[in-house]
């Protein structure tokens, strides 16, 4: 039994990590409708551009702070390039416009900094820790907490701050809130400039764990099921849809796998988020508001 | 001048009806034919067949297949490279396991099996729609691939879980040298074109466009939903199919689950977003832009003096240069080069008055 609590920590813990993308999704997918793909490029871009500048020599917070920068950059452009002249358009012209961006994103990247695997260390030992008669790796807690705080920071964020309160307006009603006198173009470059900053810090924790090279872009791949598990409109159920996930895809893997010989974790958060769209097609947390046919 | 439309009158109804109307269409349609079925196998080299005829057809093919459930239907997939995948397989193991099955017999059969699998990983679209499809279709397209490497008899054990052509025989005519497969591939290539077009101008091709317009419209007109989406995925599933057998076994000879990758069915969606979604043409100028596009750039990096662009830069240059081909697209011409070509063509028409 002790096995079973260590895999389902285990995969728990490394759902946060899933958790983390997915924030970045909803961040976008809340304040403009966009389901952005090119999160994974960000993540990449963010990733690659903090650990080349590091091995230059920069101090780590300088660091921290060029690549923000460079990121509210992107998301300045990214608005005034590709949002703005596609505004009103659809949906799924929407989503292939950010799979064209994630292309450049990705190219830019590595044209700019190379592909080789860099690797990134954050200070924190990836050791194992015993609690409660449990090993728990000690990078995964930490992880762990900065979601947490990532939350926390963003729920503040929404819920107490005028850029909150806008950014929520335009959710719910595009054209009442600038009929309001909201500025859209300001609203959609502050919250990519937030889905940069979540990608760097995603960039980080994910780099750390498996060097900072281009399979970081696909961690995107990754957070689509548990974006359909938990709901796309709500951060808590990113939270939710990850830990869903990472714990299941580790039972599976150890219970299951073993009967077809393994590797079942890349298609099963796939199986499990259709099975869930055919039965509860707004997730878990999600508005009920989702377009049904 | 050329193509001026005056005194071509139609006079009965199947007259009005025609795909092609105006008899100059028709002229460079059966020209352009019979220099691709007569003419290209006796100048064309076999580089020319082998790197970019065959695998511009076969792309189109995909495209097309693609375009059905997309550009007519409505229904966003990112798991065509899987259905590819399903085809090529399927079509290999009908080959192999029964005995002096014809080629092209072969290749409807694995066309069906992607077909019902497409049906399959379609089911959600009954109650999801938009973007939520691709998690459905993601699912194909890490699933199927993953069977194929794991399970060995997919590939007759092989060991290396490739599949290799079988003799590419068709009443006793051999086409395996490259102007035969190009042949063979031509073929089926029109024929699945000619299918394509009558379908999208059918009663279904129209339900089709209405579920893709506005789906309550269209219900409350009386169109079955699930029967329009589920034959659209169908459909799609079946050109996708065969698609793939005809990557696999006229371009490439030998082929494994890996080379269906996603990046695989980026590329077949590409090509619907730059040749044109909702268009039969489209597909063609698509496909023909995605095989040209990145060997014109290296050319052009090969006129640059040595060393200043390496192989690596050139494909992070190319990747850039699609994904911003494809915004520019979306943002100025969302129906794609098809709309363009149709341009030209108005213009044409009137030329060399203004209007």
């Amino acid at each position: 039994m002790d096995f079973f609590f260590e895999v389902l920590i285990g995969g728990l813990l490394s759902g946060v990590m899933y958790s983390l993308v997915a924030i970045g999704f909803v961040l976008i997918y809340k304040a403009s409708g966009v389901f952005n793909f090119a999160q994974g490029a960000l993540v990449l871009f963010a990733a690659l551009t903090f650990v080349s500048l590091v091995e230059r020599g920069v101090a780590f917070w300088l660091a921290f702070g060029i690549t923000m920068a460079a990121m509210l950059l992107l998301a300045l452009g990214v608005e005034r390039l590709v949002l703005r002249p596609l505004a009103n358009r659809s949906h799924i012209t929407l989503f292939m416009a950010t799979l064209g961006l994630a292309y450049i994103i990705e190219g830019a990247a590595q044209a700019l900094w190379g592909a080789q695997v860099h690797g990134l260390e954050l200070g924190i030992e990836d050791v194992p820790l015993e609690v409660g008669g449990l090993f728990v790796s000690q990078f995964d807690l930490f992880a762990a907490g900065t979601a947490a705080t990532l939350v926390l920071v963003l729920s503040l964020l929404f819920n107490k701050t005028r850029i909150g309160l806008s950014l929520r307006a335009v959710a719910d009603d595009t054209l009442a809130a600038q009929a309001v006198g909201i500025r859209l173009p300001r609203v959609w470059t502050a919250v990519w400039a937030v889905a940069g900053l979540v990608a760097l810090i995603t960039g980080l924790l994910w780099g750390a764990r498996l060097g900072v090279q281009f399979s970081l872009s696909l961690v995107v791949l990754k957070a689509l099921p548990v974006l359909i598990i938990g709901g796309f409109s709500s951060v808590g159920g990113a939270i939710a849809g990850g830990l869903i996930v990472g714990a299941s895809e580790k039972l599976a893997e150890i219970y299951v796998g073993p009967l077809v010989d393994g590797g079942i974790e890349n298609w099963f958060p796939y199986i499990l988020a259709t099975l869930f769209l055919l039965v509860r097609p707004a997730g878990l947390f999600g508005e009920r508001a989702i377009e049904r046919v | 001048m050329l193509y001026t439309e005056a005194g071509q009158f139609s006079t009965t109804y199947r007259a009005d009806r025609r795909v092609f109307r105006l008899r100059q269409d028709r002229i460079a349609l059966g020209t352009l034919l019979a220099f691709a079925v007569a003419v290209v196998p006796l100048i064309g080299n076999d580089y020319w067949f082998s790197a970019i005829l065959i695998p511009f057809l076969v792309l189109s093919l995909a495209g097309l297949g693609l375009n059905l459930l997309t550009g007519y239907a409505g229904q966003l997939s990112l798991g065509s490279a899987a259905f590819m995948a399903a085809g090529a397989f399927a079509a290999y193991n009908f080959n192999l396991r029964i005995e002096g099955l014809p080629l092209l017999v072969s290749f409807g059969l694995g066309g069906l099996v992607a077909a019902l699998l497409s049906i399959v990983f379609g089911l959600p679209s009954l109650r999801i729609k938009g973007f939520y499809l691709i998690v459905s279709t993601l699912a194909a397209q890490f699933l199927i691939p993953w069977v194929l490497v794991k399970f060995g008899w997919f590939s007759n054990f092989n060991a290396s879980g490739v599949i290799t052509a079988p003799p590419l025989e068709i009443a006793g005519y051999d086409l395996s040298s490259p102007g035969g497969r190009y042949l063979l591939t031509l073929a089926v290539v029109i024929a699945l074109a000619w299918l394509a077009s009558n379908i999208v101008r059918s009663e279904l091709g129209r339900n089709w466009m209405a579920v893709r317009d506005m789906d309550t419209a269209a219900a409350v007109i009386g169109i079955s939903l699930p029967k329009a989406k589920l034959l659209a995925f169908g459909i799609s599933g079946f050109y996708l199919g065969i698609a793939g057998s005809l990557w696999a076994f006229t371009y490439l000879g030998t082929v494994e689950p890996h080379g269906f990758d996603l990046a695989r069915s980026f590329q077949v969606l590409f090509i619907i977003i730059i040749g044109g979604m909702g268009s039969i043409l489209g597909n063609f100028l698509g496909a023909a832009f995605i095989v040209l596009f990145p060997l014109l750039l290296s050319n052009l990096a090969a006129l640059l003096p040595v060393g200043l662009i390496d192989a690596g830069q050139l494909e992070n240059i190319q990747k850039m240069v699609f994904g911003a081909l494809i915004i520019a697209f979306l943002i100025r011409e969302p129906d794609g080069l098809a709309r363009l070509w149709q341009q030209f063509r108005a213009r044409a028409r009137r030329w060399p008055l203004r209007y």
